[in-house]
């Protein structure tokens, strides 16, 4: 556990370390891609410039692109085009969060002005009423249960109880998720995210670079993007994810891998119904069916199908926004690092994080070739 | 009109002007496209459908049916607190736009997705009037 700190020196030191792991310099980053929910209003309306001016570099590339959770995915793929472009060398994406500590999470809504004047007023409860809405939305079509959304969240914390860095160990059952206090129909307690402080970095640079570092590199085969709506009225279709189908189709045809291909999934899971309606629209299974394939800890360790094998945001951590630790987790397992949790042979893995209230989507199939 | 409403009220905007005035009024109204003839909601100055920037106003028949729901089982900040348990819905108008709103009721747990509705007008400020749904018929 660390001492209190403040987002900017959280991500300094996931910096630090992250430069450190690739061998590479700060000095030598000329490119910086921030998302982030600190500092607004004041320094973090321009985040970019903020944290180059705290790690003391003057980056020529910069990407603030900020759509919720699924930012870093995103920012994946700019930096990939900026590096084939030539415009950066070494791109360094950074997030940093002490939403916990500072009491900032909350369930009231946004300020009702622009296009919120159409929905704060009515008290949903923010995000879990949005996601809520399209859980009962998804039961209604395909007849999905409360049973069938906990298995994610005991699945999640059976491999978080393989990772000493996890945030909640101890066992979770399908009755514990059902037991737990209703927060808004149908999801629980325990079909909900953490609420955790938290930091990540990634380094890419070119595949020439990063073969001289020493450092097994990982490489970025695919990505994709889309988002669809902010107010939840405006989804295009509530029980069908249509941000994680477009991102997901780009990144597949890019990566030029099929889904059989993918050893291991690191997908966003605010909440146990985004697991469900990302494997959907992502094509691991037919839309509805989610429900039915995660079942029978099929998701677990030791299941068919490895999923957030660091514990998810349900139990590893979840620091606002999330995706970051998506990234950081299917690096390590890629170069095989993560001891009790490795998924054996790991080679090819698919990243996809969601934002704002299954607003926006991007997808990244990570590889060691 | 409640007294003390503490709740957040919308911040009525140049463009969101004749929408809050016509629901002070009692008349649910929304944008309606002369291009395609499609209306929309949230009501814009050009169509989401065809990008067409004709556009009339054109009042709602004011029915509906439930296409989401959830119930908040304790409030969206302070406010809401002591109205949990409450229903948050997603309502299809007969129109075909969707929007965010509440349904009244008493028992919240009988209600069910493809419950038809209509509209009721909830006077909440001097400006400010909440376009909200009860269950209707059988």
């Amino acid at each position: 556990m660390l001492e209190p700190m403040t987002p900017l020196q959280v991500q300094a030191l996931a910096a630090h370390s992250a430069l450190h792991d690739a061998g590479i310099e700060m000095q030598d980053v000329d490119g910086l891609l921030v998302a982030n929910t600190w500092g607004i209003p004041g320094a973090g309306q321009v985040p970019t410039i903020t944290m180059a001016e705290y790690f003391g570099i003057t980056p020529r590339f910069v990407d603030g692109t900020s759509i919720g959770g699924a930012a870093f995915e995103a920012h994946v793929g700019h930096a990939a085009l900026a590096l084939e472009a030539g415009r950066c060398e070494v791109a360094l994406i950074t997030y940093g969060s002490t939403q916990k500590s500072e009491r900032s999470r909350s369930l009231a809504g946004r300020p009702a002005s622009l296009t919120m004047q159409y929905e704060t007023p009515w008290g949903m409860p923010t995000p879990i009423g949005g996601y809520a809405l399209s859980a009962m939305r998804h039961m209604h079509e395909f007849g999905t249960t409360s049973e069938q959304l906990a298995e994610v969240a005991v699945s999640a914390r059976k491999w978080a109880s393989l990772n000493p860095d996890a945030m909640m160990r101890g066992p979770l059952s399908v009755e514990d998720v059902l037991s737990s206090r209703m927060i808004s129909d149908p999801l629980h307690q325990l079909d909900a995210c953490l609420v955790t402080d938290g930091g990540g970095a990634i380094v890419m640079t070119t595949a020439d670079h990063a073969r001289a570092l020493g450092k097994t590199p990982v490489f970025v085969r695919g990505c994709g993007e889309a988002n669809t709506h902010l107010t939840v009225s405006s989804m295009p279709d509530m029980a069908r994810l249509t941000s994680a189908q477009i991102a997901g189709q780009q990144a597949f045809e890019r990566a030029g891998v099929t889904h059989s291909a993918i050893d291991v999934v690191e997908v966003y899971d605010s909440f146990t119904i985004t697991v469900l309606m990302t494997l959907e629209a992502l094509g691991f299974c037919q839309a509805g069916e989610g429900g039915a394939f995660v079942s029978s800890s099929r998701t677990a360790p030791g299941g068919a199908f490895p999923m957030n094998t660091n514990g998810g945001g349900l139990s590893y951590a979840h620091p606002g926004m999330y995706g970051i630790f998506l990234l950081v987790e299917a690096v390590r397992q890629l170069r095989g690092e993560c001891g009790p949790r490795q998924v054996k042979d790991a080679v090819n893995a698919l990243v996809h994080g969601t934002g704002g209230t299954l607003s926006s989507g991007a997808t990244c199939i990570l590889s060691l070739k | 009109m409640q007294s003390q409403y503490d709740k957040p009220v919308p911040h009525i905007d140049e463009e969101s002007r004749p929408y809050w005035a016509a629901l002070k009024r009692e008349k649910l109204i929304l944008k309606r496209c002369l291009a395609c003839s499609r209306h929309h909601f949230y009501p814009r100055i050009l169509c989401p459908h065809c990008h067409s920037c004709e556009l009339k106003w054109s009042e709602a028949s004011g029915l509906g049916t439930i296409y989401s729901f959830t119930i908040a089982r304790r409030g969206a900040g302070p406010a809401f607190s002591a109205d949990a348990p409450y229903a948050v819905a997603i309502v299809e108008l007969d129109e075909g736009v969707r929007m965010m709103t509440n349904i009244v009721i008493e028992n919240v747990d009988i209600l069910a997705i493809g419950q038809r509705v209509g509209v009721i007008f909830e006077h909440v400020t001097e400006d400010v009037t909440l376009p909200k749904f009860k269950l209707i018929g059988s």
